[in-house]
């Protein structure tokens, strides 16, 4: 499917620690603690191992809620984000770290140092996934709070990344000769010098960590709307992204690239990274069976009648999870009962989404089990060793994405066959690396170190102020 | 509470960028090109464990260092820049085994929730030997890196004054409040939360995890932590006070205070006030360590490690100060002065090393040996973890309904 006088494209791969969704199937024999630092650090060195670009870590703030309870079918509870990536550094040489950080509980100044930080102690391997959010179920966590309005949110979230680069700008990286002999340990009195007044911060002083290895963290941004992607293409390296199919990859793709000319960038500057799923199996039938199988563990019946309440937004306990979806409407009058979810705010308009599914489950005859499993589940890749590498192959070619963020279904361990099996058919085939070219996140993911000091200070986040998503 | 006469010593170094003497970085052995790489710290940490101490601590601060207490000053001659503590003891965390590690955390202008699962998680990395220094930002200039406090001008001078005074109490009474909402987070899911129970198809039990719903001046947390309780029950929260106020927090709230006597009256009347301040807040019946805080020189005469200070001195421009007491001596010397102060209750040292490697080294394979010869240090780690070094129990959850099992 690609166009034969196009180069051929590296891919790029990533592996996403198992996270507390119903993606992750913790009542497989085989399912580890999530907890555990032994966990994280097989699962970061099988990735290394398997010559992957970074892990990838999410965050979490609050544990969910649904109908005034701690949600309990799935996988609860994680450890810091960022203590565990300093950790991972030193179990792991080569593979990036990378960790999602909520720009919204924190100030630019401390999420700066402690970016900084882990791009020292991990010799240049740390990234940021940038995300914000503002509900005031999260804020109670907080002395901070949730309490922006929804536009001034976009706006505090881009200040606030171009405040944190700022920060890392505020050393060129050559203050520090420590020369015994004159006794100059700084060349600059003044290194770290910053000052950033604006509406949302009013910060002024020395940042006190010398500048790291790759200048700043490499910057993920996750976030699917048009002002995230535009922010995506002003200020971002990668995208987490979420199409991992053929036509929809493609569309996203194709919309983000041709976004960063506007703000002076090639397209390789902004890699398309979407998460992924798989199963694996000897033949591509033993995976499709299998496939079928981890689908009914992602979705037990209760879990299945927690799914719809949370688009029905009321108790659906009575309703049998093996018959048809509700006659009953969705509840739109009241405050959502599910708390602490991304997809809580992704129904909008519930009663639509409601017939939505119903003429779908009519049509295909589904219960409501069946039709949470199509809507909730759907592996991206399943196949054979063999079938998958050419599936993944030919979407990275066909510009669907540059590579993938796999999430295994199973923790600790889900991630080593696919590095037994398809890593080394991709590098067969002179897709994938065989061997780290490079130190650093940056040189794996291809990118050029940022120009070091106070000239770069943030121009591209500045075009795109009020666009984070 | 231990009875300082007759048990062993505890031994705990400090660790800060090339040492506490700010020429210490001009000395021959120094690494100061280094003191921003992960296995600097990591060689350190390694070289205290070696010498079997309980435990290490890690300064910092989130303004950049400087010698003048009110302001930033614009020296070039001295140390400038430093990593963040608490990540820094998780990149040593997994490369040690048995040493606790102790990094300080800034509780003024920071979130309690952020920090409750980062030492929660230090904890599972370094598997029950994780602690925190909890320290307070009074510093004009730091409060404008954070912007959401403002502060008048400080003059060190002004120190005593009612106003500082009262500015001082505020801060540490916030982190007693900061203190308090770790606590409860750690505590905040029992032991046997986590149920993974196939049959009822739930993850966790959820009568298991609690809410804290924390409300004070400062800060509201509702809670639960988003990371189960840790290894220890509860990681080891030490700080350092000068005073009655921070004494008081020490009391209140801390596992281990580090407080800054210069002779053996003094270090009594401090320990005196402490423990009638631990009985005010009712906790008699909870181990609390007191620490005596001293600087070191040490060198194989006394003479040598004269010269010593005295040459750094030479390279600073000035004669070294602090506020904790100065010892320049030999390793036994020092043993002597560690197992005469401990009559006057302290329950082990925190040691700040002058000029890193040098005294660091002095302490682990001098002092150590003359510790143990005399019957005041161990010979081998008896635990394996930090509460476990220090003589504390795994505490029972204060959300249990009946009192846990001490074992996991």
């Amino acid at each position: 499917m690609s166009n034969p006088g196009k180069p051929v494209k590296q891919i790029h791969l990533a592996a996403h620690f198992p996270g507390v969704n119903n993606t992750t199937v913790w009542s497989d024999p085989a399912a580890g603690s999530h907890i555990e630092f032994a966990s994280f650090k097989h699962f970061a060195q099988t990735a290394e191992r398997a010559k992957f670009d970074f892990v990838f870590l999410a965050e979490g703030l609050r544990l969910r809620e649904q109908g005034g309870k701690i949600y309990d079918l799935d996988v609860v509870g994680r450890p810091d984000t960022f203590t565990v990536l300093a950790a991972l550094a030193a179990v792991t040489e080569r593979i990036g770290l990378t960790g999602t950080i909520n720009s919204t509980f924190n100030e630019p100044y401390e999420v700066a140092r402690q970016f900084a930080s882990l791009d020292h102690l991990s010799d240049g391997r740390a990234a940021w996934n940038v995300v914000t959010s503002w509900d005031a179920f999260t804020g109670e966590n907080f002395r901070r709070g949730g309490y922006l309005a929804e536009g001034d949110r976009y706006e505090r979230a881009s200040t606030f990344l171009r405040t944190a680069w700022e920060l890392f700008d505020s050393w060129d990286g050559y203050e520090i000769p420590a020369d015994k002999e004159s006794g100059v340990f700084l060349s600059d009195p003044k290194a770290g010098s910053f000052e950033h007044r604006d509406r949302h911060f009013d910060i002024a002083g020395r940042f006190n960590v010398p500048r790291s290895p790759q200048g700043r963290p490499v910057i993920f941004q996750a976030g699917d709307s048009d002002a995230g992607r535009e922010f995506a293409a002003s200020a971002a390296d990668a995208i987490f992204g979420r199409h991992s199919t053929l036509e929809p990859g493609q569309a996203f793709y194709s919309d983000v690239k041709r976004r960063l000319a506007k703000y002076g960038r090639a397209r390789e500057d902004l890699l398309i990274l979407p998460a992924a799923t798989f199963v694996l199996g000897d033949t591509d039938a033993e995976a499709q069976e299998l496939a079928h199988e981890v689908r009914r563990a992602q979705v037990s019946g209760q879990g299945a009648i927690k799914f719809l309440e949370q688009l029905w937004n009321r108790d659906l306990s009575a309703y049998d999870p093996d018959g048809p979806l509700p006659e009953v409407d969705p509840d739109v009058s009241g405050d959502a009962i599910s708390k602490g979810r991304a997809a809580d705010r992704l129904y909008r308009d519930r009663l639509a989404v409601a017939n939505e599914w119903r003429e779908e489950a009519a049509a295909k005859k589904l219960s409501i089990r069946e039709l949470m499993i199509e809507k909730t589940a759907r592996q991206s890749f399943i196949g054979s060793p063999e079938t998958i590498a050419t599936q993944i192959d030919e979407l990275v070619q066909a510009d669907a994405a540059d590579g993938f963020i796999l999430v295994p279904h199973i923790t600790p361990g889900g991630l080593d066959v696919f590095a037994d099996q398809v890593v080394p058919i991709l590098q067969e085939r002179g897709r994938f690396r065989t061997d780290y070219q490079g130190t650093t996140l940056r040189d794996h993911l291809g990118l050029s170190a940022p120009r070091s000091g106070r000239s770069c200070v943030a121009s591209g986040a500045t075009a795109a102020a009020g666009a984070v998503s | 509470m231990s009875s300082a006469s007759d048990s062993p010593l505890h031994l705990a170094v400090a660790l800060d960028g090339a040492g506490w003497h700010p020429a210490a970085w001009r000395e021959p052995e120094a690494r100061p090109g280094e003191l921003f790489r992960a296995r600097y710290w990591a060689g350190l940490v390694a070289e205290a464990e070696q010498g079997l101490l309980d435990f290490v601590t890690i300064e910092d601060a989130l303004g950049v260092q400087s010698a003048d207490f009110a302001d930033v000053d614009d020296r070039v001659d001295q140390v400038r820049g430093r990593l963040d503590a608490v990540l820094t003891a998780a990149r040593v965390a997994p490369v040690t085994e048995r040493i606790g590690i102790v990094p300080t955390a800034v509780t003024t202008h920071t979130e309690p929730f952020h920090l409750s699962k980062a030492i929660a998680t230090l904890d599972y990395a370094a598997t029950g030997r994780a602690g925190v220094r909890v320290q307070i930002s009074l510093k004009p200039y730091e409060y404008a890196l954070f912007g959401r406090r403002t502060a008048q001008r400080l003059r060190l001078a002004d120190i005593n004054s009612e106003q500082v005074q009262a500015r001082i109490a505020e801060h540490f009474d916030e982190a007693a409040d900061y203190v308090e909402v770790l606590r409860r987070l750690w505590d905040s899911w029992e032991d046997d939360a986590e149920i993974r129970d196939a049959a009822t198809g739930r993850f966790i039990d959820r009568a298991k995890v609690h809410h804290i719903d924390f409300e004070g001046e400062w800060f509201d947390v509702r809670g639960p932590s988003i990371t189960p309780r840790p290894p220890q029950g509860q990681p080891v929260v030490a700080a350092l006070g000068h005073a009655t106020v921070p004494y008081r927090l020490i009391a209140r709230a801390a596992d281990v205070g580090f407080v800054t006597p210069h002779d053996r009256d003094e270090a009594r009347a401090i320990v005196e006030e402490i423990r009638a301040e631990q009985e005010n807040a009712c906790r008699t019946e909870e181990t609390l360590h007191v620490f005596g805080d001293l600087v070191v020189f040490l060198d194989d005469t006394a003479q040598a490690a004269a010269e010593r200070r005295a040459r750094l001195d030479d390279l600073a421009g000035e004669p070294f100060t602090s506020d904790a007491h100065i010892f320049t001596g030999t390793a036994s010397e020092l043993a002597d002065q560690l197992a005469d102060w401990r009559h006057a209750g302290l329950t082990g040292y925190r040691l700040r090393p002058a000029a890193i490697p040098h005294d660091l080294e002095q302490i682990t394979r001098r002092l150590v040996p003359e510790l143990q010869a005399r019957g005041l240090f161990r010979t081998a780690y008896e635990s394996t973890t930090l509460r476990g070094h220090l003589g504390l129990s795994r505490p029972a959850n204060r959300y249990a309904a009946r009192p846990a099992l001490a074992a996991v």
